[in-house]
C-alpha cells in the first residue's frame, strides 16, 4: 500500500511572528514546527505501516529550511521524502499551493493521499480539499478515526454535536484532526538514518505535471493580502449597562453599525 | 574544529528536550517527594530508544555515537536529575562493559534486551570498605565446577533493586609478588536478577536523586554459571577502571544538565522578581552572577562534548572523562548553589524546584570517582 502525506512546516508562534512588506508571512526568519494536524496525518500513515505495511512518502511545498520537517517525518518512520520548492512558488494562497501540491502528486502513484486538516498559520482548512478536487479524488475530511478495509478506508468524520462514519474506495484523500492520535516521538536512531541514510528528493516548478503558470506563486494566488499584523492590542473598549430591552437594542445598533448584520 | 552541532545532533537535541518537558518535567517535584522511582518514563523512554543509543543497531541499539547519548542525558537532567542518572548509569556502566568486553553470546543475550530497554542495568563495584579504595573491595568469587560462587556485598548501586542485570566485580584470586605482597586480583562477571543466593539490603534515604534505586546487593554463596564472566579472569579491575571512565562522561552530562537547568530558571526568575520597584535582573549584581554561571556552564559543556568525542574516537580517554566530570560537578554544585540564593527565600521552597536541583548536584561530585579521584587521574596523567 502506498501512503502520501503532505506536511507543512508552519512558524512556531513561541518565536514571534514576521512579515514581509506584503503581507506575506516571513517564514526564513521564524522558528518552525511540523503543522500538529499533519503530523497527526503523519502518524496514522505510520500506524497503517505498522500495522499491514506501506510505503509512507511525506511531501511539501516550502522554502529550502522546509527540508528539516521532511527529516522530522523520516525520522518518526517515513520512507521517502519530497521537497517542492522553487522561488516561483512563493508566497501562493490556497488555490496556487494545492494547484502545486497537485502538480506534484500527479507524478507519485499512491493508494491514499492525507493531509492535515489546516495549518496553524493559514487556518483555512482548504488545501486538503483542493488537492482532492485538482486530482479528482474522493475526500474525506475532519477524519477523527481511519481505518484500512481491504481496498477503502473507513473515516469516522467529525461534526460539532455528532459524527459520520464514511466508507470511500481507494484511491482518495482524508484530512487528518490532531485528534486523531498522539504522534510517537523520533527516535534517535531513526534522526541519524533520516540524515545519513535517507534523502530527500527536490522538485522545481518544471518537474510539476499538468501545471499552469497562472495557477502558481503570489501572481497565481486569488487571495490577495489587503494588511497583516502581529496581536493587536485591544483597546479597554466601551461598557454600558442597560436594562435587557436597551441592551437588545444598543448591541443591533452596533452590529448595523459594523456591517456585520 | 566545530563548536556547533550539525543539524542531525540539533534534532536529536530537539527531541530530548521535548520529551523532557512533556513527560520528565511534569514529574520531577513529585518522584522527588515520594522517591517512586518513575518506572512509567523509563518505559516511555525505552520505546523512544533512549536506552541504547550508543548501541549497534545489529545489537538492538539506536546507532548513534556517544555524543548523543550524552546529549540525553543533559536534557534529562535539565528537568530531573533522577532520571538523568538512569540512563547514564544503564548505558555507560552496564551496557558499556558488555559491549567492550563480553563476547559474542553475552553481547546478544544481555545487550539487546538492555538496548531496547526491555531490561534494566547497574554496576556493582562499591562496598562499605571499599569507595575510592577500590582496590579495598572483599567480594569474592570462587570457582566450583561449573559455577561461580559469590560472597559478599556491593552498597550504594545505582539501579539497585529495578535493574536486572548486573556488573558486579570481585576477587578470583590473591598471588604474591616479587617482594611476598599479597597483590588481589579482581574479575568482572554479568549477574542476573533472581539469581540463587542473590538478595537486597538496604535501600539507601539520601540528599538527592531521591527517585533513583540505591540499593545494598548481597551475595550469600550466590551462584552464577561460569560463562556468566566478562572478559579475562584477573582482569576485573582495568575492566572497572574503563567501564568507570565513559561512566564520568554520563555523570558529568548529568551535571552540566543540572547547571543549565537551574541557570534557566535564574533567568526566569530574576526577570519576574520585583524588589525596590525594579526585576532583580535589572541589578547589576545579579547581570554580572548570570554573567558568571553562563561562562562557566559553557566551560563545562565544551568539556563534557569533547569527552563525548573522545570515546568515540579515541581507545583511552581517561583524562578527558576525568577533567568534563571534575569541572561540571563542580560547576552543578556551584551554580544549583547561588541559583538557590538568586531565588532567595523562595530558593529554599521545595515547590520552585532549584533546592532539589542543589541536592541532586551534590552527588555529582562524589559517585563514579570523587572530585579527588579526579584530580588524581589528570595530574597522573600530568606527571607520568
Amino acid at each position: 500500500m502506498k501512503i502520501v502525506v503532505c506536511i507543512k512546516q508552519v512558524p512556531d508562534t513561541k518565536g514571534g511572528v514576521k512579515f514581509n512588506p506584503d503581507g506575506t508571512l516571513d517564514r526564513a526568519a521564524m522558528l518552525a514546527i511540523m503543522n500538529p494536524d499533519d503530523k497527526a496525518g503523519l502518524e496514522a500513515a505510520l500506524r497503517i505501516k505498522d500495522e499491514m505495511g506501506a510505503e509512507v512518502t511525506v511531501l511539501t511545498m516550502g522554502l529550502p529550511k522546509a527540508d528539516d520537517v521532511l527529516r522530522e517525518a523520516m525520522a518518526m518512520g517515513a520512507d521517502k521524502a519530497i521537497l517542492v520548492t522553487d522561488r516561483v512558488l512563493g508566497g501562493a494562497d490556497t488555490w496556487a499551493t494545492s494547484s502545486t501540491i497537485a502538480g506534484a502528486l500527479r507524478n507519485i502513484d499512491y493508494d491514499l493521499v492525507i493531509t492535515g486538516r489546516q495549518a496553524i498559520d493559514g487556518d483555512t482548512a482548504q488545501v486538503g480539499p483542493q488537492i482532492a478536487e485538482h486530482l479528482n479524488l474522493p475526500v474525506i475530511s475532519y477524519a477523527e478515526e481511519l481505518k484500512i478495509d481491504g481496498d477503502s478506508v473507513i473515516v469516522k468524520r467529525q461534526y460539532e454535536d455528532r459524527y459520520h462514519e464514511l466508507k470511500v474506495k481507494m484511491p482518495c484523500l482524508v484530512t487528518a484532526l490532531s485528534e486523531l492520535n498522539v504522534p510517537r516521538y523520533m527516535t534517535p536512531g531513526g534522526i541519524f538514518d533520516a540524515y545519513d541514510e535517507k534523502e530527500v528528493t527536490v522538485w522545481g516548478r518544471n518537474d510539476l505535471k499538468d501545471l499552469d503558470d497562472a495557477n502558481i506563486g503570489l501572481n497565481g494566488s486569488p487571495t490577495k493580502i489587503a494588511k497583516a499584523s502581529d496581536k493587536v492590542r485591544k483597546g479597554a473598549g466601551e461598557k454600558v449597562t442597560l436594562d435587557a430591552t436597551e441592551s437588545v437594542a444598543y448591541i443591533m445598533g452596533k452590529l448595523k453599525e459594523k456591517h456585520v448584520i | 574544529m566545530e563548536f556547533s552541532l550539525d543539524k542531525k545532533h540539533e534534532m536529536a537535541r530537539t527531541l530530548f528536550k521535548d520529551f523532557a518537558e512533556t513527560e520528565v518535567k511534569p514529574l520531577a517535584q513529585e518522584v522527588d517527594e515520594t522517591e517512586a522511582f518513575p518506572a512509567e518514563t523509563v518505559a516511555k523512554m525505552a520505546k523512544a530508544g533512549f536506552l541504547g543509543i550508543p548501541v549497534p543497531k545489529e545489537y538492538g541499539g539506536q546507532g548513534c555515537d556517544p555524543l548523543t547519548y550524552v546529549m540525553c542525558v543533559e536534557e534529562l537532567s535539565k528537568v530531573c536529575g533522577t532520571t538523568g542518572v538512569i540512563v547514564s548509569a544503564h548505558t555507560s556502566l552496564c551496557i558499556d562493559p558488555i559491549m567492550t568486553y563480553g563476547n559474542e553470546e553475552q553481547k546478544k543475550k544481555y545487550v539487546t534486551p538492555l538496548a531496547k530497554g526491555e531490561k534494566l542495568g547497574a554496576f556493582a563495584l562499591t562496598e562499605p570498605g571499599a569507595g575510592t579504595d577500590a582496590q579495598g573491595c572483599q567480594t569474592k568469587a570462587v570457582l566450583e565446577g561449573d559455577e561461580w560462587v559469590l560472597n559478599g556485598s556491593k552498597c550504594f548501586i545505582t539501579n539497585g533493586k529495578v535493574a536486572d542485570v548486573y556488573i558486579v566485580i570481585a576477587i578470583t584470586s590473591v598471588t604474591e609478588d616479587k617482594r611476598g605482597r599479597k597483590k588481589k586480583n579482581f574479575s568482572a562477571f554479568i549477574v542476573e536478577k533472581g539469581a540463587p543466593g542473590f538478595s537486597f539490603g538496604t535501600k539507601e534515604k539520601k540528599m538527592g536523586i531521591r527517585g533513583s534505586s540505591t540499593y545494598e546487593l548481597i551475595f550469600e554463596d550466590c551462584r552464577i554459571p561460569k560463562d556468566a564472566l566478562l572478559g579475562p579472569e584477573g582482569k576485573g579491575f582495568p575492566i572497572a577502571m574503563h567501564t568507570l571512565d565513559g561512566g564520568r562522561i554520563g555523570i558529568a552530562s548529568q551535571a552540566l544538565g543540572l547547571a543549565e537547568g537551574a541557570l534557566e530558571r535564574a533567568i526566569e526568575y530574576t526577570k519576574e522578581r520585583k524588589q525596590f520597584g525594579r526585576s532583580i535582573a535589572q541589578q547589576q549584581n545579579t547581570q554580572f552572577k548570570l554573567a558568571d554561571m553562563a561562562a562557566r556552564i559553557d566551560a563545562a559543556k565544551f568539556l563534557v562534548y569533547r569527552a563525548a568525542v573522545a570515546k568515540a574516537t579515541q581507545r583511552v580517554y581517561s583524562v578527558e572523562a576525568a577533567k568534563a566530570k571534575l569541572f561540571a560537578a563542580e560547576t552543578a554544585m556551584a551554580v544549583t548553589t547561588e541559583v538557590v540564593q538568586l531565588f532567595g527565600g523562595y530558593g529554599y521552597i521545595r515547590e520552585y524546584d532549584v533546592e532539589r536541583m542543589m541536592r541532586d548536584a551534590k552527588i555529582t561530585e562524589i559517585y563514579e570517582g570523587t572530585s579527588e579521584v579526579q584530580r588524581m587521574v589528570i595530574s597522573g596523567a600530568l606527571l607520568k
